[in-house]
Formats: structure tokens, C-alpha cells, sequence
């Protein structure tokens, strides 16, 4: 720790940060613009200007910028300094000369940095009466709207895009006074974290275009702390609503898990809440539909569930609670897991590996510590966004702790770091079989068919010394790659292994397990990571239940004869006609879900559930980490969480073992007791009768407007305003106005701090941690003592065989998970093709025309698909994209035989 | 004596002078143009909406009663696509027409808004939207604001250069 002397007063602060940040923690507002907790500073747009003094004598001092200064011991400034205050007004008079006055039409407006800098200075009236600069904007696709009149050339947005997610499509342009921002022609941002630039942005340059077409300002709207769904990471989001239907997917500062940044199927994929496909109102077949009441209905459903036949099918896109008391209301003995076969062994498997091992699987802010980076059959980028982001700056450490040293910087210097760095890069290896966006950065990268992939990675564990079983010879290049990645694990201080699900080879995680293992047995500190398939696959996994395909041996023999299916659209977790087959033996559906989709048709009593911004829940992410979210409204209609549904129903039906069980809290208390690894969930977040000063905390900012008047278009009296009696937090303005606890903030708002970037007044460190410490609870940790359980088999080498394709999953951020492909712009960048990609010489072979709609029989089933030439793919073997609407073939990885060349039908 | 004498006198005098009284209903009062009564939303020059839908009229509001919801016309202008104003809350404090950019929203000298049904207080926006520029004649937001819209391209408003050309290097 460090003392300094601001405006005379002494402060301890912690040295090697810059003033800048040593100011904002200390609380004291300081206008900047360049600087950002993540990308560092440059000293660019002179903002953040403060005096600086050679001792207590010095009565003169110079001016300095706050953001390139190093604390130092006993070093003497002033931040209120006349004119340092002078100075920081010109500098924002000077930026805003060329700013239109078009604030009104701006969607920034309200959560602009540059409108509360401009206040923070004191600038308040514009002496430039001449004429403005003006430029033209670009199309820039579907999530973001640019106007680039607005820019004042902090050069975030290039900093951001370029320099730290790896963007290639966006740069700036001309020179002098007339920069631009933008791509080199009009065009969709390429990069899958552009959505960040609206939040990177200080002004209103790029701007969420998702919000535009239903716009609402920040202060009207109404925002929970929320979950992103999109993927296993669990990134914190805060949705924000207005008029019943959400608006937004903004950032919520979590330091251990997203940090300031979100993926693009995070913050956009939220469309699917506003869906007209929403199921509103419960319905029952045949008789009734859409017209009974939900008291009648959830008698229906309790007579049906008497007769003890009843199964459930869980989901791994509902929460915990959800699962839980469907769970409860059949039975644990009849309670199927609702993923897909290979779903459930690489979840089950990773459990296994998280849980039964040694080694500790890293948050995302972990993961960007990483000094050497191994990805086995991952393409992060579409799987798990998020830590491909991570992963771009892991390889960034090795290099920028050389140059720290040899040039003696900080590691906030970001231009001259970048400048000492060069193009150097930490060793990072990826074996995966098709090219992916990080290979660009790769030291060493190897493609062959995922099994030949798992025996390299075998062959790396077992020269770290892991017991492994049965022969493994490789080639030439395939041994000098082995002995290459054991070196730089060996080398490492803190290697982080990546596997998961997507090649669909369980064989990758074991191997990725059996690496880490070794190099903690040989005295290192690595780090495994596995991704999964969904946001709570793991707290699914965790829960347990039987497998998917025993559903349908319990309905074929007769066990039961009622299915009771939880927010799960079933013809996404097993071959289409495994489904058909599963619901003719059915006698009731019951499903419980927000969307009608293919197995709504099926259904024969439907009941609304809420999604995420309509319930309050708890879903697990890849890492363990439990999280909480929560409902940001109340919907119309009779939409209610899965879990009020499952208890209403099971008081109505006598289940004794729902007996009791009210609201959230309860359903925690009962969940947490009867499964004791989930015990700390009880500690996740404040119970529903937390309090602070005697008051609930608002979803809605103070200056929420139209109270008395969003509604009176019904009725002129106002209705009382909804209750929300499973949490502590309040549906209207009134509350407790001072900083919740982290678990409960629903947005980011501090006085004169209106953008997103006063998440700086709620952190106990700058880019660190939120006050109290950040939200979620760890479930697993490693387990230290004991044996390590290495996986000693070794896959065969991939033999392909005549006549038979192994088709692989290829997953993509846009297109593979289900609820963000409601959203257009989502869908837009979605492969729209069912294709399959093949060797072209496989093509060659068996006479099939590229492009063409051909034949493919699998166990006797037809499909039609498109046959594409990929040169990456080893022979025999194919590829299909994962997860698409109306994709038959599901359970990837299967294979499939080729009956000839089939008929070409022409459409 | 003498105090209560003129008092008297002066009393009687009032009974020869002009009235202050109004006659109302009969008999309208002169309002001042300033006067704070009915809300109104005015259309520029152009005959365009004034209104861009960017809520601080809403914001401002002590009491609540204004809420709307933007949108976007093809041609790039900005308008509510709808506004509502419960007259059965609103105090005629005028902060709405302070708050506005645009000089969109404006109160007018007009108080004869009595209903018997609170319900009929609730003003939609064709019952708010005016065919006139009201008390501003001659502002056109548009035309000093510098998103283009169509008709009026960038480099086009007020005191704009025109655009720049990226391409070039020149001073």
C-alpha cells in the first residue's frame, strides 16, 4: 500500500495502479473517456487531468493525466485544483464542438458517459457557434446502429474490438480531425462480441439495435439481476422492461465470471420473451382449449397424476427450483433427465471429473490468468464464447509479463505493453478438426478426426506421467506435437486444458482430465476447464435422474403412462423418430414451457411458464457456480414459474412431498436439504425477508416515469402495483435507494454516474471484485485428498468404415441454441441450410452432386439433406450443424450408413 | 367615524365600475398566451410531428402522468407511437414543455377540459396531437439535429459541414 495526498487529504491506495483508478476507488468522481478497467489506458483524450506536485512546497505543480501516472509513495496531487478543474472543462468543450444536438434522438441519452462527463466538468453551455463536423454512417447488421456524428475519438471502440476480442472488420479510417470509425464497407460486424461496442462506447456511436426497435430509456425501464441462458458460462446479465415486454440484455459486472464483457447471443438472444409463439394462457385437450381456468385446469392435471404412472422430464435450460419440484411431484424414482444421451454422458462425465478430481476448474477471470492454453476438440468461440475471449488474453500474459519486466511497465499501459509485445504470444495448442477463429493466435495447432485427437492428447498425459493403458503409436509430426505441448505444459506455471462437448468424443475430457491430473501430480498448478452444453446441464447432472432413453422403455412396458415435461422441447433431445414414438405411447403430455414448439403440439395439457426474465431461479454454470436469477416482471396472463405451477399442482394432488412448500425460499430450504452438494445454494443471495433500512430493494430506478399513466388506458384507478413475495426486491421505484448487496443489484446506477460505467462506485477494487464479493456460490471443489481416478483406456485409432459416415456436431454461437434463434438477428447469421459436410472425396465416391438435396437413410430413416464439401473433415467422416429449428438427426455424434446414392429430388 | 364613512363611499363608488367579474360561461376570459392550461403535441413547419418520443417530457413529470413509447418511421423521423397523458393527475406544472427538445409538447390556454367520467381524462394521442406549430412557429428540430432523415441528408441541417470524405488526407 501506498500514501498519497489528494487535494491535501491522505489516502491509502494500492501501488501499481494508476491515479485514475486510485482516484475512482477512493470514490472521488473524475471524468475519463479512453480509459476502461479492461482495455487499459492511453493517455488519448486528455479528460482525466489532474495537478500534480513535487512536494508539500510545491504550490505551482503541473498538470498531469491521471490515467498514465503510477501511484507512487507519498506522491502529492489535487483533482479540485483550479486549474486542472479549468482544464478538464476546456478539453470536454473542445470534444463536444463537433457533437451533434441530436440528444433527444439518441438512444445513448440517458446512459451516456459523455452527457455525465460533460455535467461532471461543469460544461453546461456550449460556446461553439460555428459549423460541425458530419459523417456518413454504415449499415452495420443487425445488432448495432452507428451514427458516427457523435464520436469524439476516444478510440475505445477500436481498442476494444480489435486489440482485445480479436475483431478484423472494424478500424479507423482518414486522419486529423475527421477519423472514422467503422468497417471498410457497409456490412455486419463480424466479431461475436460486437455487441459490446454499445457498451464500450462512452457516446452514442454504436447503439443496441435490438433496443431501437422497441426503445426505452434507461430510467424507465425495469431491470433484475438475471442469467444469460445462452450457454454453460452463466455470464450475469440485467434485463431491463417496459410495457410487459423486455427491452434489454445489459452487462451486469460480475469480476469472477464475464467481467464488463458479454457475448452476442448473451446480449441479443433475449427476443424469444416477446414471442408471439409465447404460450399465455393454459389449455387443455380436447375440450377446453385455451378457455379453462387455471384452477380447473390444475385439478385436470393433479386427477391425472393420481394414479402414480406419471414421469417427469427435466430440463437443463429451467432451474433448479423448477427441476427440483418437478422432481418432487413424481417422484425421484420416476424423474428422467430431459438431455439428450450424449448430453447427459459428457455432463455426468465432466461431474465425475469436477468433482471426483483434484484438480480446480477455473472461473472465467481465472481462465484469463492462464500462461499456456491447451483446447482439445473445442471451437470455443461457438461452444463457450465467452472464454474464447478469455483465452485471447491468456495468450496475451506470457509476453506481457516479459515486457513488464524488461521495460519496467504496468500492465494498464496498454499502448506501450502493446508496442513492447509486438506479435508475441503465449503458447496456446488446439487439436480440433475443423479450423477455429482462435487458431489464428495457436502456437501449434492439429486437425485430424476427433478419436486420432483424444490418443494425442492421451499421449501428452501419458508423458506427464498418467497411467495409461493399451498402445499408442503415432506419427512423426502427431509424437514431435506431443513432445512440444508436454514441454510447454511442463514449462507453465498455470496451464489452463479446455475440452468439452464439442466434437461430441467423451474421450477429449478424459484426456484433458487425465493432463491436468498429471501435471498436478508433477508438482504443477493447472487449471481444467470443461464446457457444456447448457446453462444448467451441470445442476441438472447434479440433481440426477434417470437417462432420457429409459422414458421410453418406462412407457413401452407400461410403467407409466403420463409424461409431465418440463420446459423442454423434447424433439431436441433425441432422433425425431424416437419422440414420435415416445409420445404414442403416451397417454397424457403435460408440458410446462414458454414457447409452443413441436412438442406443444403433442401436448395435451399445456401450462405457461415464465422464462428467465418472468421467474426467479438458480442455474449452474460450467464451473460449478451456482447463480441466481431473478423475475424482472410480472407477465400478463397466467404465466408463472414452472416451480409455482409443479406446487399448485402438487397441493392440489395430496403430494406430501411438496406439502408445505409456498415460495422460493421454501423450495430452496426443501431442495438444499434433500441434496446436500446443493447445500450452499441456501447462502446464494438474501432470503425474501432481507431488508435494508426496513426496505425491499427497487427493480426501478428513481426516475421510472409514466406510473400513473402506462395503464390508465384500461382503467384510469391505478392498480395496486404486484408483490413479489419469493425475493427481496421491489416491482416499483419504492425502496431503499443506497448499494444493495451484490446478489441483488438490478442495475448499475450511482449518482452522476448514469451509463453503465458507474459500475466503478459498487467495486471494492477497480476491474475487481463487487462490494461483499461477487455474486454465485461454488458447488464443486476440488477434491484434494485421495486417489486420482485416471482414465487409463485409450480410444482406438479412427478407422473409417466403407459405407458409413461418423457424423460430428458442429456448433455455432448463432444457430445452435434454441430460445436465442427467436431472435431475427440471430437467426439472420444462422446457417439456414440442413447440410451435411462431408470429404469431398467421400463426396466423389459415392456420386453425390455438391448442393444437391440427397437421400440419407439412418436405421431405416429417410432424411433429406444437403451434401457440402469440407476440406477439413478426414474421410468417412461428416459434420451437421447442431441444434437448427427443425433438425431431425439429433443425437450427434451417431453414424449413419449410406445407402448408395439416392434419388436427387429437386425442389 | 370618518374611517367607516369612506369605506362606505368607497364601496358605493365599486358600484359604478367595471366589473372583474367574468361572466363564464357566457363571457370567455382573456387567457395569456403563457398560460398553463390543456397539453398539446405541435407539428413543425413541415407539418411533421414535433415529437420524437425521447421521454423527458415522461422523465420530468412530478407526477407521473405522461407515458409514450418511441418509434421509428421509414423515413428515418423519430414519433411516439403512442402518448398518453392522464389529465385526472396532471398539475399543469409545465415541466413536460420545459423538459421538451423539441418544443413538441406545449401548454396551451385552454382549462375546459371538466369531465364526468375521471376515465374521459385520459387523453390519447389523437386527442393530443394538434394540426399547428403552437407558441414556437419556425423550429424544425430536424433541421438543426444531425441524424439524417429522408429529405434531409447528413451535412444538410444547420450549421453542418458536409460530410467527410474518409478517403481523403487532406487538411
Amino acid at each position: 500500500m501506498a500514501r498519497i495526498f489528494i487535494d491535501n487529504t491522505p489516502y491509502e491506495v494500492k501501488e501499481g495502479k494508476n491515479l485514475l483508478e486510485a482516484c475512482l476507488q477512493l470514490g472521488l468522481d473524475l471524468p475519463y473517456f479512453c480509459w476502461h478497467p479492461s482495455l487499459g489506458s492511453v493517455g488519448a483524450c486528455r479528460q482525466c487531468a489532474i495537478k500534480s506536485f513535487k512536494d508539500e512546497d510545491d504550490k505551482k505543480g503541473r498538470i498531469v493525466m491521471s490515467c498514465m501516472e503510477p501511484v507512487r509513495d507519498n506522491m502529492r496531487i489535487s483533482v479540485n485544483d483550479s486549474e486542472a478543474t479549468s482544464f478538464r472543462e476546456h478539453v470536454i468543450g473542445w470534444l463536444m464542438t463537433n457533437h451533434p444536438h441530436d440528444c433527444a434522438v439518441c438512444d445513448e441519452g440517458g446512459s451516456c458517459h459523455l452527457q455525465d462527463m460533460t455535467v461532471m466538468t461543469g460544461h453546461s453551455y456550449r460556446d461553439y457557434r460555428f459549423t460541425k463536423r458530419t459523417y456518413h454512417n454504415q449499415d452495420l447488421g443487425p445488432f448495432l446502429n452507428h451514427e458516427m456524428n457523435r464520436c469524439i475519438q476516444c478510440y475505445r471502440c477500436v481498442r476494444f474490438y480489435k486489440d482485445y476480442a480479436g475483431g478484423k472488420d472494424l478500424n479507423v479510417f482518414a486522419a486529423h480531425n475527421h477519423v472514422y470509425f467503422g468497417r471498410q464497407q457497409n456490412g455486419t460486424l463480424e466479431s461475436e462480441f460486437s455487441g459490446n461496442l454499445a457498451e464500450v462506447c462512452p457516446t452514442g456511436v454504436f447503439t443496441d439495435k435490438t433496443l431501437k426497435s422497441h426503445y426505452t430509456r434507461k430510467w424507465d425501464m425495469t431491470y433484475a439481476p438475471s442469467v444469460c441462458q445462452g450457454c454453460s458460462l452463466g455470464c450475469n446479465i440485467s434485463a431491463g422492461e417496459r410495457y410487459g415486454s423486455l427491452r434489454q440484455i445489459v452487462n451486469r459486472y460480475n469480476g469472477e465470471v464475464n467481467g464488463y464483457f458479454l457475448c452476442d447471443r448473451g446480449r441479443y438472444g433475449y427476443e424469444f420473451v416477446n414471442s408471439s409463439q409465447r404460450i399465455v394462457h393454459p389449455a387443455i385437450r380436447p375440450h377446453h382449449n385455451g378457455s379453462a381456468s387455471r384452477e380447473y385446469i390444475i385439478g385436470e392435471v393433479a386427477a391425472r397424476l393420481k394414479n402414480g404412472k406419471a414421469i417427469g422430464i427435466g430440463s437443463p435450460r429451467a432451474s433448479l427450483e423448477s427441476n427440483f419440484t418437478l422432481r418432487q411431484l413424481v417422484g425421484a424414482e420416476h424423474f428422467y433427465l430431459g438431455m439428450s444421451d450424449t448430453d447427459h454422458d459428457h455432463t455426468s462425465l465432466a461431474l465425475k471429473i469436477l468433482h471426483g478430481g483434484p484438480v480446480r476448474t477455473p472461473s472465467l477471470h481465472e481462465a484469463e490468468t492462464a500462461d499456456m492454453v491447451l483446447i482439445l476438440g473445442e471451437d470455443l468461440t461457438n461452444t463457450a464464447p465467452m472464454l474464447a475471449l478469455a483465452v485471447r488474453q491468456a495468450v496475451r500474459q506470457v509476453p506481457m509479463n516479459e515486457a513488464m519486466q524488461q521495460v519496467h511497465l504496468a500492465a494498464w499501459q496498454d499502448a506501450a505493453v502493446r508496442e513492447a509485445m509486438q506479435e508475441a504470444k503465449g503458447p496456446l495448442f488446439i487439436l480440433h478438426t475443423f479450423p477455429t477463429s482462435l487458431d489464428e493466435l495457436a502456437t501449434g495447432i492439429h486437425r485430424d478426426a476427433p478419436d486420432n485427437l483424444a490418443r494425442i492428447a492421451f499421449a501428452i498425459s501419458r508423458a506427464l506421467g498418467a497411467p495409461v493403458n493399451g498402445s499408442l503409436e503415432l506419427g512423426e509430426t502427431e509424437q514431435a506435437l506431443v513432445n512440444d505441448i508436454t514441454a510447454a505444459l511442463k514449462a507453465a506455471k498455470r496451464p489452463l486444458i479446455i475440452a468439452g462437448y464439442g466434437t461430441g468424443c467423451d474421450h477429449m475430457m478424459k484426456a484433458a482430465a487425465n493432463i491436468s491430473w498429471a501435471l498436478l501430480q508433477g508438482g504443477g498448478q493447472p487449471m481444467l476447464s470443461l464446457t457444456l452444453p447448457e446453462c444448467n446441464s451441470l445442476g441438472l447432472e447434479m440433481l440426477g435422474g434417470h437417462r432420457f432413453d429409459s422414458a421410453l422403455a418406462a412407457l413401452k412396458n407400461g410403467e407409466a403412462d403420463t409424461l409431465v415435461v418440463l420446459e423442454n422441447d423434447l424433439y431436441r433431445r433425441a432422433d425425431k423418430h424416437v419422440i414420435d414414438e415416445l409420445f404414442s405411447y403416451a397417454k397424457d403430455v403435460i408440458l410446462v414451457d414458454h414457447l409452443y414448439n413441436q412438442t406443444a403440439e403433442n401436448a395435451t395439457v399445456l401450462l405457461p411458464a415464465g422464462t428467465f426474465a418472468e421467474a426467479d431461479g438458480t442455474i449452474v454454470n460450467n464451473e460449478g457456480r451456482a447463480q441466481r436469477y431473478y423475475q424482472v416482471y410480472v407477465p400478463k396472463g397466467e404465466v408463472q414459474e414452472s416451480w409455482k405451477w409443479f406446487l399448485q399442482i402438487g397441493e392440489k394432488a395430496g403430494v406430501q412431498r411438496l406439502h408445505g412448500l409456498h415460495n422460493l425460499d421454501d423450495v430452496v430450504w426443501a431442495m438444499t436439504t434433500a441434496i446436500p452438494a446443493l447445500a450452499p445454494i441456501a447462502k446464494l443471495a438474501p432470503n425474501a425477508d432481507f431488508r435494508m433500512a426496513g426496505q425491499k430493494i427497487p427493480r426501478e430506478p428513481h426516475r421510472y416515469s409514466g406510473r400513473t399513466a402506462m395503464l390508465a388506458n384500461e382503467s384510469v384507478n391505478e392498480p395496486r402495483p404486484p408483490e413479489d413475495e419469493d425475493t427481496p426486491l421491489s416491482f416499483t421505484m419504492e425502496g431503499y435507494r443506497g448499494e444493495a448487496p451484490a446478489p441483488l443489484i438490478p442495475f448499475f446506477w450511482a449518482p452522476g454516474w448514469n451509463s453503465p460505467q458507474a459500475v466503478n462506485k459498487f467495486q471494492s477494487e477497480i476491474g475487481g471484485h463487487l462490494h461483499g464479493g461477487d455474486p454465485g456460490k461454488r458447488l464443486l471443489e476440488p477434491h484434494v485428498n485421495g486417489s486420482i481416478p485416471f482414465f487409463t483406456e485409450v480410444p482406438q485409432p479412427y478407422l473409417s468404415m466403407p459405407g458409413h459416415l461418423h457424423v460430428m456436431p458442429l456448433y455455432s454461437i448463432f444457430g445452435s441454441e434454441e430460445l436465442s434463434m427467436y431472435t431475427k438477428g440471430i437467426a439472420q447469421r444462422a446457417q439456414d441450410f440442413f447440410v451435411i459436410y462431408m470429404n469431398p472425396e467421400d463426396i466423389d465416391e459415392w456420386n453425390i452432386t455438391p448442393g444437391i438435396w440427397v437421400n440419407f437413410h439412418i436405421e431405416g430413416h429417410a432424411y433429406l439433406m444437403v451434401a457440402v464439401p469440407n476440406h477439413w473433415l478426414p474421410r468417412g467422416i461428416a459434420a451437421m450443424n447442431a441444434g437448427l429449428p427443425k433438425s431431425q438427426i439429433i443425437d450427434l455424434p451417431q453414424c449413419i450408413r449410406f445407402s448408395g446414392s439416392e434419388v436427387t429430388s429437386t425442389f | 367615524m370618518f374611517s367607516l364613512i369612506r369605506s362606505m363611499w368607497l364601496v358605493f363608488l365599486h358600484a359604478f365600475h367595471k366589473r372583474d367579474t367574468y361572466q363564464y360561461p357566457e363571457e370567455k376570459a382573456p387567457l395569456p398566451a403563457r398560460w398553463r392550461g390543456r397539453i398539446v403535441l405541435t407539428r413543425d413547419p413541415d407539418g411533421g410531428e414535433r415529437c420524437v418520443g425521447c421521454y423527458l417530457c415522461a422523465a420530468a413529470c412530478p407526477v407521473d402522468c405522461i407515458s409514450l413509447q418511441a418509434a421509428e418511421a421509414p423515413d428515418g423521423r423519430r414519433y411516439p407511437g403512442f402518448f398518453r397523458i392522464n389529465f385526472s393527475r396532471c398539475i399543469f406544472c409545465g415541466f413536460c414543455e420545459e423538459a421538451c427538445p423539441t418544443y413538441a409538447i406545449q401548454l396551451i390556454p385552454d382549462f375546459e377540459m371538466a369531465e364526468y367520467d375521471r376515465q374521459n381524462l385520459v387523453y390519447e394521442k389523437d386527442a393530443l396531437l394538434i394540426n399547428s406549430q403552437g407558441k414556437y412557429p419556425g423550429y424544425n428540430y430536424y433541421k438543426v439535429a444531425g441524424m439524417s432523415i429522408s429529405g434531409k441528408e447528413k451535412g444538410e441541417a444547420a450549421r453542418e459541414e458536409p460530410p467527410v470524405n474518409v478517403k481523403s488526407l487532406l487538411p
